[in-house]
Order: C-alpha cells, then sequence, then structure tokens
C-alpha cells in the first residue's frame, strides 16, 4: 500500500531519516511509534509530500508519488492538531475539501456519527478544540482513500468520540484499506494496531507484527514492548533479544529501489 | 471550480469576515469621509489620502500578511495533503489574502470619492489613488508573504516586515535625501530617477501625483520624473515598476512555496 524504499532526509547537520525502507501492508493498521524526535513526523510529511525526502522512493497504492502530488488521491490525512481559518463556517470547510477532490467516492459515515450537519454553519473559530478536532477526523475520512494516516487521532476528542473513531478505523481495516497510525496513547495502539513500526534516531529499528514484537521482547503489553526498546535505544546499547538492529522479515520490508518513481 | 478559484473562494470568505479587514475598510472610509465633511476639496481630500495611503496601506499589508501567512500554515498543511498542485496552491492562497486588502482599500477610499464626485476631484486623480493603493497592497502582501515562507521564525518574521516597511517608507527617502545633498555638485538626475523606481511607495506616489499636476508635492525625484518622461510616458514607467514590484516578490514568494518543505 505504501513502499518507502531507503528513504533518506537531512536538515542541516541532523540526519532525521536514514535509509528507512518500509512496507505497510492493506487491510492492516500499522502504528508508527517512537521516542519525540525520532523522525515519525517527518517520514508521515514525506509520504504526504509536504516534505521532501533527499533520497529514497516512495510508492503510494503501487503508483509512484508525483510532484503534481495527484497520488494523493489514494491518501486521506487527518493531522495532529485542526487549524482551519476561524472565520470560516464548519460548511465551508467540509465543501472545500470535496471539491478539492472531485470525482471521488465519498464516505459520510464520520460526518454523520460526530452530527456535521448539525453545526455546519458555525464558523469554525467559535468550535472547541475536541469539535475541531472532529471536524478534522471527518475531512480525512471523507472520501475513501486507500491510505488512511492519522497523526495523534484521539487527541483531544471526548472518550464516546473517540470510541467512534476507533470503531470507524477498525471497519477501515475491515475493507481492506491501510491505516497508519501515531499516537503516544500505547493501549490505544494495542487495541488498533496490526503491525508495528519503530524509528529512533532516524532508524528503523523494528518493523513486523504486534504478536512478533511482544514475543521478542517478552513484553506483556505493546507499552511495555516500546518502552523496553526506547530504554535499550536510549542505553546506547543492543536490545538484549538482538531485536533492535535485525532485519525485519522479508515480507514486510519494502523492495529496494528501483529508480522507479521518486519521494515526494 | 479549479484548486485556485476554490482556495481563492475560501480565502476571500474568511478574510471579508475578518474583523481587522474590516475595520481597515472602515478607516479609509471614515477618513476620507471625515476630510470631505470637514470642508476639505476633492483635490485636497485626494492628496490627503495619498499620504495615508503610501504610509499605511504597505505597513498593514506587510504586518497583517505575514501574520495571515504564519496563521495559515497548518491549514495549508491540509490542503497541502490534498491531490493538489503546489502551484494553484499558492496561486490560490496569495490572491486570497492580496484581493481582500486591496479590495478593502478600494471600497473604504472610493465609497466617499464615489459620494463626493461632486466636489472636484478629477476622475484621473482618483482612478490613480486606487490603483495606486491596490498596486501596493498586491505588492506588499507578495513581499510579506515571501518574508513569512523564507523566515520559519514568526518573531522574526514579523521584525523583517517592518523593517521592510521603516525601509520602504522613512529610510529610503533620507538615503536619496542624504545622496542628493551629498552628491549635489554631480549630475544626479539619472541615478535619482533610477533610485525612485528602486522603491514602490515612491512609484506609488509618482503615480499619482503626475495625475493631478502638483509638481511643487512631487519632491525633487518626482519633479524630475515628469520632466523627463512626460505624464502620459512617466504614467506607463511608473505601472511598469509597481507591477515588477508585485511580479517579482511574487516569483520569489512562489518559488520558496514550490520548494520548501512543511
Amino acid at each position: 500500500m505504501i513502499t518507502l524504499a531507503t528513504i533518506s532526509k537531512r536538515f542541516g547537520a541532523l540526519d532525521v531519516l536514514q535509509d528507512v525502507s518500509l512496507a505497510v501492508r492493506p487491510g492492516a493498521v500499522t502504528a508508527l511509534v517512537g521516542p519525540n524526535g525520532s523522525g515519525k513526523t517527518t517520514l508521515i510529511k514525506i509520504v504526504l509530500g509536504l516534505t521532501r525526502a533527499d533520497h529514497g522512493t516512495l510508492h503510494v497504492a503501487d503508483r509512484p508519488a508525483d510532484a503534481e502530488g495527484a497520488y494523493r488521491r489514494a491518501i486521506g490525512y487527518m493531522p495532529q492538531a485542526a487549524h482551519f481559518p476561524s472565520n470560516l463556517r464548519v460548511g465551508d470547510v467540509l465543501d472545500l475539501v470535496t471539491q478539492l477532490r472531485p470525482g471521488e467516492a465519498q464516505d459520510d459515515e464520520l460526518a454523520r456519527a460526530y452530527d456535521m450537519d448539525g453545526i455546519r454553519d458555525k464558523f469554525v473559530g467559535t468550535l472547541s478544540g475536541g469539535t475541531r478536532q472532529k471536524v478534522n477526523a471527518v475531512i480525512a475520512f471523507l472520501f475513501k482513500p486507500a491510505l488512511l494516516i492519522l497523526d495523534e487521532p484521539t487527541a483531544g476528542l471526548d472518550p464516546l468520540s473517540a470510541n467512534v473513531l476507533k470503531e470507524k478505523i477498525r471497519a477501515v481495516r475491515r475493507e481492506g484499506r491501510a491505516v497508519l497510525i501515531t499516537s503516544h496513547i500505547m493501549t490505544e495502539l494495542e487495541s488498533l494496531a496490526d503491525d508495528v513500526a519503530f524509528l529512533c534516531d532516524g532508524q528503523l529499528r523494528f518493523a513486523g507484527a504486534v504478536g512478533a514484537l511482544l514475543a521478542r521482547t517478552g513484553a506483556r503489553s505493546l507499552e511495555d514492548a516500546i518502552a523496553d526498546l526506547m530504554r535499550t535505544e536510549r542505553a546506547g546499547r543492543r536490545a538484549p533479544t538482538g531485536m533492535a538492529d535485525a532485519p525485519a522479515p522479508a515480507s514486510w520490508l519494502a523492495p529496494q529501489p528501483n529508480g522507479a518513481g521518486g519521494a515526494a | 471550480m479549479n484548486v485556485v478559484a476554490l482556495v481563492l473562494q475560501a480565502g476571500l470568505r474568511d478574510l471579508s469576515r475578518n474583523r481587522w479587514i474590516v475595520a481597515y475598510t472602515f478607516c479609509f472610509f471614515a477618513i476620507a469621509e471625515g476630510l470631505f465633511w470637514f470642508g476639505g476639496t476633492g483635490p485636497q481630500v485626494l492628496l490627503s489620502m495619498l499620504n495615508l495611503v503610501l504610509l499605511v496601506l504597505p505597513l498593514v499589508a506587510l504586518v497583517f500578511g505575514t501574520i495571515h501567512v504564519y496563521a495559515s500554515r497548518e491549514f495549508v498543511e491540509l490542503l497541502l495533503a490534498q491531490p493538489v498542485p503546489r502551484r494553484a496552491l499558492f496561486t490560490g492562497l496569495y490572491l486570497g489574502l492580496a484581493l481582500p486588502l486591496a479590495g478593502a482599500f478600494v471600497v473604504g477610499a472610493g465609497i466617499p470619492f464615489a459620494v463626493h464626485a461632486h466636489d472636484g476631484a478629477s476622475v484621473g486623480g482618483v482612478v490613480a489613488l486606487l490603483a495606486a493603493g491596490v498596486g501596493l497592497s498586491l505588492a506588499f502582501a507578495a513581499i510579506a508573504t515571501w518574508i513569512a515562507l523564507r523566515t520559519d521564525d514568526r518573531l522574526k518574521g514579523v521584525g523583517l516586515a517592518l523593517g521592510a516597511w521603516l525601509a520602504a517608507t522613512v529610510v529610503y527617502d533620507g538615503l536619496v535625501l542624504g545622496a542628493a545633498a551629498a552628491f549635489g555638485n554631480y549630475p544626479l538626475e539619472r541615478p535619482l530617477l533610477g533610485l525612485m523606481l528602486a522603491n514602490p511607495v515612491d512609484v506609488a506616489r509618482v503615480l499619482v501625483l503626475t495625475q493631478l499636476d502638483v509638481s511643487a508635492l512631487m519632491g525633487y525625484t518626482g519633479a524630475l520624473f515628469e520632466h523627463t518622461f512626460g505624464t502620459a510616458l512617466g504614467t506607463g514607467v511608473a505601472a511598469l515598476a509597481l507591477i515588477s514590484w508585485f511580479a517579482v516578490p511574487l516569483a520569489l514568494a512562489g518559488r520558496r512555496f514550490l520548494r520548501r518543505d512543511f
């Protein structure tokens, strides 16, 4: 669904991403985790075309990323924080995004669940942070893209709204679409994620199924497993299981770059 | 509608409801109307408004524009994550900033002149004032956009915007005056003409004053400009210079927008 091959990005003297190769499979929720500053946001921005990789290739839904951004028809994106022009009405924002993606199949299930019709005429600037986040989620799920990228999706949502969103994510997975999600709430990821990609210092240290990670670390929960990985990385030593630097399963890792396409 | 029109429409909707833009419109309206109310004739009001436009309009376009571009950054990222080309998005975003600024000035300053059309202000003078205001709005909105796209630090960006305003409205004239005084024994006509064209505020001033037959108010460079080019040619050259002051910063900002990492 997404295939990243040897993606590298440097900001000044800082190597933010180093030869990251990753494949995100359809019909699965992949959790992208790692400590602050590990390169998660940069990786997501490279997939979205907001940031350009210095090196490497990107394929989304089996087509190479193009400079004009047409490949983003396959992507729905929910940023961490919702910032819309405060003098636009909710309806203006939803209509704008809808009109920017003409001809795409629409999915109004989340819009109905969050009662967007009831707040269409409200100005964005008058909404609470949680309600803005609902608008943010509705925009991401408004179409039926092959891939959803969700950055801390439940931040600011009340428990009921968060539950509705998680159910929607599971429904998307059942439809065979891919979800790439980041969150610092490990229990939330554990309840959603099938696969885990662990980034640290710009390098992909683990990519595989949640079960495989738990089996290798001996941890009982995803939170414990990730904490264990982070402690190991912080201590600057190899993971006791020898897993952190071990190659991921061949079926999981992205193919090496073949020169086709380019990271946006 | 295409991407440019959609993003422009959103920008127009947002800024037409923005309280600062509404206040900005009302200020021009109140000041022009007040000048007429207190007995000013059309030409007098025109000249007073010109001084106001040359000072206030660049300041508002630069500071408001810079802050607006910074405030829109997360929304821009959301739009960039949609399947739209960056170039179209940039055009829509720029026009969505510059046109409301220019429109606010035209509405605020234009209505009083239309209402008091019988008070003697020449149509050419009023049109030149409004055109100069629109040109300055477009030019300084482009400069503001460029500054905000070049500088990630918001405080530094606003500081640069204020610096650009000071340079264009105060410092530049002082430097030109100083150079004219220091090198008074040399033939300075052509260098000074070049210097005048190198400042959009000076260009706008001359563009309006050449329509008003008030050479005494043009200053040294303005009078020299009219003498050298004549009114018709001078207007064309000044208009071309003002268009350049809009086109070059816009091209730089667009280039930055296309290449930068968000």
